[in-house]
């Protein structure tokens, strides 16, 4: 099968592939720009893990084609941070122990990112809502959306403490 | 789950996508927001050998306002209507029933158009668009035909489209302020699809008694139906205990309930009979048993 050219800015660099139509855009990533913080779990839409940044808005990258991204502006888990001191979110997952075996945290630490920058007043039900999307089997949820809770500062949140 | 290899066509114009289609037929897939097609694909249920991908065609994305209701584009997407604040004030079942839909991140690239076209039995939007008496609306080579919601879905994951055809948009009727209305679905997991749903309406004549009821069930037959029964148990009477027990009662009357793997016909009927008891009482301001 033909390959088809594809080109989109991801974490501030603008990058060009050539891929078959069926690759994923999270395969791309992982395989083509050897992007390997987006973990692929189910690889169908449920589990949540592979959630990337695409022109803002959360998205599970194993329901989009790398030629659906063209002319995309995609942050990836990798974009989150300069690559050395961890950003005010990461930070917050440390703190609260958000994370035991880290394979689901990429895709909840962009989900929460992509959440908290457009609604950083996000209250505790919110941030449960929309983490429904994101399967944990370690944690059971609970300092996790601690985290989450305690990193709005970092976002210009102005409510109370919940 | 990798999908299997297919060629790829990113038109910018309807014409040029009903082009794609006409050229390649049943061989061609349209994908909008993937969020159903990508699943299928990766399953390999689904093994087109070209997709037309009509995410690029602006004049799908509106949602536009007249005095007959609400246009929807076939590629508004769940998060386009949950932002829009005049939905939520003129079409309140539209709006609750978006809230359901599957998870944050889905919504944001899922469509109305992606998921009429789709048909699945248990979807929040075709069960709504059925409910609200929705004209579906079509392009094809002849130009574009409108198709009633109650004459669109012909079976689970199967609609009257043809190969050929693109599903360009929704209207949804004007919503009479005044009117009554609930949305019950249940899921063991929050997003999941519904194990049964209801979605229901009805307005008042001046002593209080239901006219024009729509009441449909969605997750538990091969599309959405409406439950005949449970409209007639209601229609022309108050709601109250005598005429809700009756709707419960005759609610799956002439339904064929279906049974898979996450659950067994009878446990499907007795979950809708539930679902449709507390959305009644909802719409009608009639308070818990006692």
């Amino acid at each position: 099968m033909r390959t088809i050219r594809s080109q989109f800015i991801v974490n501030g660099a603008e990058r060009s592939v050539s891929v078959e139509a069926r690759t994923s855009l999270a395969d791309c990533l992982r395989h083509d720009l050897k992007l390997t913080g987006t973990h692929l779990g189910c690889e169908h839409g449920v589990c949540g893990a592979c959630t990337i940044i695409v022109d803002g808005e959360a998205v599970r990258s194993c329901l989009m084609l790398a030629v659906q991204a063209d002319g995309a502006n995609i942050v990836t888990v990798e974009g989150l941070s300069n690559g050395v001191d961890l950003s005010p979110l990461q930070e917050s997952f440390r703190k609260h122990h958000a994370l035991q075996c880290g394979f689901c945290t990429p895709g909840i630490l962009t989900t929460a990112h992509a959440l908290l920058s457009a609604e950083p007043d996000a209250d505790e039900d919110r941030v449960r809502e929309v983490l429904s999307g994101n399967i944990c089997r370690c944690t059971g949820y609970v300092p996790i959306v601690e985290a989450i809770l305690d990193a709005r500062k970092a976002y210009g949140h102005k409510g109370g403490a919940r | 789950m990798k999908p299997p290899p297919f060629d790829y066509v990113r038109p910018t114009s309807l014409r040029d996508v009903l082009a794609a289609l006409g050229e390649h037929g049943s061989d061609a897939k349209v994908l909008a927001g993937g969020q159903s097609l990508m699943p299928m694909l990766a399953f390999r249920m689904a093994a087109p050998r070209i997709l037309v991908d009509i995410g690029r065609l602006a004049e799908l994305k509106g949602i536009t306002f007249d005095v007959d209701g609400v246009s929807l584009g076939a590629l508004v997407r769940w998060c386009d209507i949950e932002r829009n604040e005049r939905v939520a004030a003129e079409q309140p079942l539209l709006a609750e029933a978006i809230r359901h839909v599957a998870h944050y991140q889905i919504r944001n690239r899922g469509t109305v158009g992606g998921s009429l076209a789709h048909a699945d039995p248990a979807a929040e939007m075709p069960a709504i668009a059925l409910a609200c008496d929705a004209t579906i609306f079509v392009a094809g080579a002849g130009g574009v035909r409108e198709i009633a919601a109650h004459d669109f879905f012909a079976g689970a994951l199967t609609t009257v489209l043809k190969p050929t055809e693109l599903l360009v948009g929704v209207r949804l009727p004007a919503w009479p302020a005044t009117r009554r209305w609930a949305f019950e679905e249940f899921s063991r997991r929050k997003g999941d699809f519904a194990l049964a749903g209801v979605a229901l309406y009805f307005d008042r004549h001046g002593n209080g008694a239901v006219a024009a009821p729509h009441i449909v069930g969605f997750g538990i037959a091969d599309r959405p139906v409406r439950l005949a029964g449970a409209e007639e148990a209601i229609r022309g009477k108050r709601i109250d205990e005598q005429s809700l027990a009756a709707a419960v009662r005759a609610a799956t009357l002439g339904i064929d309930v279906s049974a898979d793997i996450h659950a067994p016909a009878d446990y499907r009927a007795a979950l809708l009979g539930t679902l449709l008891e507390r959305a009644l009482r909802r719409a009608a301001g009639l308070g818990e048993a006692g």
